[in-house]
């Protein structure tokens, strides 16, 4: 077998899945944003994908809070910089773990789950008798989940936001003594607008790329059991890289230098 | 139109999946009213012929008329509104498993016509109804039901909103052979009732001989043999007679290593 010739294939391959990927998000952003739209549809997805995904975020927001503020606080005890803690939680979390944590987690429970029921559907002929009944099958299954996606996940990294400062206070109120009043004052010091919109909008980017992930796997999926499963990992995998990959863009643009 | 009076006419329809060749040019119309089985082996290219009618695949080459309408490269509101003259039953029923029996059955009535909920419901129960199913099945889930019952509730979608010709693939297979003739009663009472065409595919004989007017024998991805049901058996066309016999030796060669 010829490397070179392995090497090329391989590219290709890759230059022909982007070209499928931006195409299909290219006919999820227009369906979107083109009537009709499905609102009782949206708002079970909302549901779906917001609501439902509040306790994982919550829990995995308020225990990052926790670790974040006992760790910098190791660290910074050791240059009698033991004040800078609150600011540091504050800033790690909007900016960051907020957004990141909240997107990856919910990668994982929305991207899987939205992979491995429109994939269901596909393997199960749902998506040609959605065609047949005369429904567009991009207006019907793609566009309400990318929207919901979309919009949910700011609120969620906001009250992740939220949930992740209080728990960095605890930790520090009851187990290395800060006082509350000046905890708190830190943290709103230190904490610009520009912080918290900055999470908000990597979230919304974020949002989109795991329902788009989701939506594109599952829709392409191959028949059987294991084509379904197959697009249920790749959902996560593809979902949580570009959500990684995105992190850093969206920050070079806030935050430049 | 190629012919006057032909609800579906197609022409030198040819498709390939790589450099598979499926179909190598199927040329065939079916009347107002007509009942069209096209009977083959598996891989021959049956569901890709009524997947190239509906539109869910594009064929390589031939010409599809509906009512004397292209059928073959239409997009959005067009595409749809051929769409509604089409009822189709899919194999495993492709019921969606989210919604109840009577918003499935519905389906089409409450999205693209925009009927309220409780007129669709009522539409639904009417036609649970005709293919023998009662109001108590109604707010059930798609999973609750039985392979028969499935089959039902999709025969009911199917013809809920009065399409002009509706699509059966592989009707009875995978029920009992009751439940099967049931399922063929139902067709040829569906048809008759609504007076629509159909255009079914399958390997069950049985099933040809009660739902057929027409039978169409598709190999090597050309139709070898079209006669009426009644003259299937004496056929004379070594496909078919091979096909309905059920025989391993033939000139149908099957890729199977003898021990």
């Amino acid at each position: 077998m010829n490397p070179l010739a392995a090497i090329g294939r391989t590219f290709l391959a890759f230059l022909s899945a982007t070209g499928r990927t931006v195409t299909f998000a290219a006919l999820a952003l227009f369906h979107c944003a083109t009537p009709p739209w499905y609102p009782r549809l949206i708002v079970r997805q909302v549901l779906d994908i917001g609501y439902y995904s509040l306790p994982v975020v919550g829990l995995t927001a308020v225990f990052t809070g926790m670790v974040l503020a006992l760790q910098s606080y190791t660290g910074f005890s050791r240059f009698q910089a033991e004040s800078a803690v609150a600011g540091i939680v504050a800033l790690s979390i909007t900016r960051e773990l907020g957004p990141v944590l909240a997107g990856l987690m919910v990668a994982g429970r929305v991207g899987a789950a939205i992979a491995a029921e429109i994939g269901t559907m596909r393997v199960t002929e749902q998506i040609d008798a959605l065609t047949t009944l005369s429904t567009n099958p991009f207006r019907y299954l793609v566009a309400p989940r990318m929207i919901a996606a979309t919009l949910t996940l700011p609120v969620l990294v906001l009250v992740a936001d939220v949930i992740g400062v209080m728990g960095g206070y605890a930790v520090s109120i009851h187990k290395l003594g800060f006082s509350p009043t000046v905890y708190l004052a830190s943290t709103f010091d230190i904490l610009k607008t520009m912080d918290v919109v900055s999470g908000l909008v990597k979230a919304t980017v974020f949002g989109f790329l795991v329902a788009l992930m989701g939506c594109y796997h599952g829709y392409h999926s191959r028949l059987g059991a294991q084509g379904v499963g197959q697009a249920t990992t790749y959902a996560v995998v593809s979902g949580s890289i570009l959500i990684l990959t995105f992190n850093y863009i969206v920050t070079e643009i806030f935050f430049p230098e | 139109m190629t012919d006057g009076t032909a609800k579906i006419s197609v022409r030198g329809l040819k498709k390939s999946f790589g450099r598979k060749t499926v179909l190598d040019g199927v040329d065939f119309d079916v009347a107002p009213g007509e009942s069209l089985v096209i009977i083959g082996g598996s891989g021959t290219g049956k569901s890709v012929t009524i997947k190239c009618i509906l539109g869910l695949i594009e064929p390589d080459e031939g010409t599809i008329e509906i009512d004397g309408d292209n059928a073959t490269g239409l997009g959005g509101g067009d595409r749809d509104a051929l769409m509604a003259k089409f009822g189709m039953l899919f194999q495993g029923g492709a019921l969606f498993d989210s919604l109840t029996v009577w918003e499935n059955v519905a389906f089409r009535l409450i999205r693209p016509r925009g009927a309220s909920r409780r007129e669709a419901r009522e539409a639904a129960i009417d036609n649970l109804g005709m293919v023998g199913l009662g109001e108590d099945v109604a707010d059930l889930h798609p999973a609750e039901l039985s392979g028969g019952m499935m089959k039902r509730v999709a025969l009911a979608r199917a013809i809920a909103a009065r399409p002009d010709i509706v699509f059966f693939d592989e009707p009875t297979t995978g029920l009992d052979p009751i439940t099967a003739d049931v399922i063929n009663d139902l067709i040829v009472s569906v048809r008759e009732k609504l007076g629509v065409s159909t255009v079914s595919i399958t390997h069950d004989m049985a099933s040809v001989r009660k739902i057929a007017d027409r039978v169409a024998m598709l190999h090597g991805g050309r139709l070898v043999w079209t006669g009426s049901a009644g003259e299937i058996d004496a056929s004379g066309n070594p496909f078919v007679d091979q096909f309905i016999n059920g025989h391993a030796d033939g000139p149908i060669a099957m890729d199977v290593r003898r021990p």
